[in-house]
């Protein structure tokens, strides 16, 4: 299995996506195709609760799978506007769409987001080593 | 630096994820794992077990060198038949547990555990001592693949068996056959809860058994299917594994496995090592010092190995959890755990798995209601 990594995206350093920093004050997070890969099948999330405050770096959530159970860090701070309850009730579209329909939560920023990496950053962390 | 079975380079070309497990380099899944584990449910599934340990006993006193140095008479036994049993310490403790099959008289061949087959290689040749019996390690010579599931014997049968097939061979019983033209031994054993047959060959010819097997199982659902499917059809199937459920501080009664362990005849006792603890532990006026029992999680957090077993009511720890993961076949998370401590006392010796009530299991700090329940979790239907 080969790791897709969107361009567009920011990465954590735990394997998180963040999308629309540029363009909004709502940005979307999940969770990488190599985190999943590494996961194996997904089998729960638990998610931040909506209107609930975050803060960078703090964890948020969990996903778990077959073999192992891991934190789900919010790359950003603010509040939790929305959560993708398709993912809760299926978690394995965390597995076969991991940059759409396995989307995570929504987060309108209010702080300083992380230092997010590039697509490229990203590809460097995780080369060599799925 | 981890060992590598003969069939790595297949393991590569599949893109298996691979990962290190007892000294060895191991497929854990091909793709997704609970497919794999539906596959051998459902069709068969195609396992690499050549990292097990596979030492043979041989000569005239065999029988009875492993009659001494196992809980079990495996004299008795009659050529081309096996049986599972263990390895136990002088104080009960459980070494490894292990599959024997009787070759013919005076041939055995033991199936360790890949983390413990060299000590029970030298454990079994110490064991032997004084005996007119050989002890031989050939782990390294040999590869070992497991068809498993309710369509294995038409697998089989497609790639092809010399002679009469292998639609007769009984559960727990082993003959040569050529498989594909790979000289093999086969037997109708497996850790899956399912039908199946394990395939002892030369380490030369794993990979083209492996390439036939593969081949000829396609058209039946066949799959390959790594490590982490293993884990949880035998997790389903209440089948201990050794490092979880069995340790050196564990005895097998602890673990519900007293019946492997044969004292003798009535009035002609029998001795082996490990005897006189054994005996203490089956009769042990209080019952076993932990029992272990069968949890289902209400909720969809899963148990994992080492979490604590807690009352619901006051959480006081009464256990811990040994093995735990997602069912694919239950869909909700099983684990199996040893209950222990006065909290629970007297009770766990004599009262049924699903008359304890309110236990809960600590999961990173939350506690999550299970219930218990009898082993396994599930049964194949015969």
């Amino acid at each position: 299995m080969s790791s897709s990594i969107p361009e567009e995206l920011g990465y954590s350093k735990e394997h998180e996506w963040v999308a629309g920093l540029d363009d909004g004050r709502v940005v979307t997070i999940g969770i990488t195709a190599y985190a999943t890969e590494q996961l194996g099948d997904v089998v729960y999330v638990q998610l931040p609760e909506v209107g609930s405050t975050v803060q960078a770096g703090d964890p948020v959530g969990e996903v778990e799978s077959t073999k192992s159970v891991s934190d789900v860090y919010c790359p950003v701070s603010g509040e939790v506007v929305e959560i993708n309850q398709a993912v809760v009730d299926d978690p394995s579209l965390i597995n076969s769409d991991p940059y759409g329909e396995g989307w995570l939560f929504k987060v309108r920023t209010t702080g300083e987001a992380e230092e997010l990496l590039s697509a490229e950053e990203y590809a460097a962390l995780t080369a060599g080593d799925s | 630096m981890s060992r590598t079975t003969p069939l790595h380079g297949v393991h590569e070309s599949l893109g298996a994820t691979m990962v290190d497990f007892a000294g060895w380099r191991m497929p854990l899944r091909y793709g997704s794992e609970s497919a794999e584990h539906r596959a051998v449910r459902g069709a068969a599934g195609l396992f690499d077990l050549s990292h097990m340990g596979e030492i043979f006993v041989t000569g005239p006193a065999a029988a009875a060198a492993l009659d001494h140095a196992l809980v079990s008479r495996v004299s008795r036994l009659a050529p081309g038949r096996a049986r599972y049993t263990m390895l136990c310490a002088a104080d009960g403790g459980v070494l490894d547990d292990l599959i024997v099959y009787r070759l013919s008289a005076e041939e055995f061949l033991v199936v360790a555990n890949a983390a413990n087959a060299e000590r029970v290689a030298a454990e079994l040749a110490a064991r032997a001592e004084g005996y007119d019996a050989a002890v031989a390690d050939r782990s390294a010579a040999h590869a070992l693949l497991a068809v498993q599931g309710p369509r294995s014997a038409e697998v089989l049968a497609a790639a092809g068996v010399a002679g009469d097939g292998l639609g007769d061979l009984r559960y727990y019983a082993a003959r040569p056959a050529k498989v594909a033209g790979v000289e093999a031994l086969v037997a109708r054993t497996g850790y899956t809860g399912e039908d199946g047959f394990e395939l002892f060959i030369a380490a030369d010819d794993a990979e083209r058994l492996w390439r036939a097997l593969a081949a000829a199982g396609e058209p039946y659902g066949l799959r390959p299917a790594g490590l982490a499917a293993r884990d949880t059809l035998r997790l389903e199937a209440g089948m201990p594994l050794y490092g979880n459920e069995l340790t050196t501080e564990v005895t097998p009664f602890d673990a519900g496995l007293g019946r492997v362990v044969d004292f003798g005849d009535p009035g002609e006792p029998r001795e082996f090592v490990g005897r006189a603890a054994l005996e203490a532990a089956r009769d042990a006026a209080d019952g076993p010092r932990r029992r272990l029992v069968g949890l289902v999680a209400r909720g969809r957090r899963v148990p994992r190995h080492g979490y604590p077993v807690v009352t619901a009511a006051d959480g006081a720890v009464v256990g811990e959890v040994t093995s735990g993961a997602p069912s694919p076949t239950l869909g909700k998370p099983i684990a199996m755990a040893y209950l222990t401590g006065r909290a629970i006392g007297r009770m766990i010796g004599n009262v049924a798995d699903e008359r304890i009530e309110g236990l809960a299991v600590d999961i990173r700090g939350r506690h999550e209601p299970v219930d218990v329940v009898d082993l396994p979790f599930y049964r194949r239907n015969r």
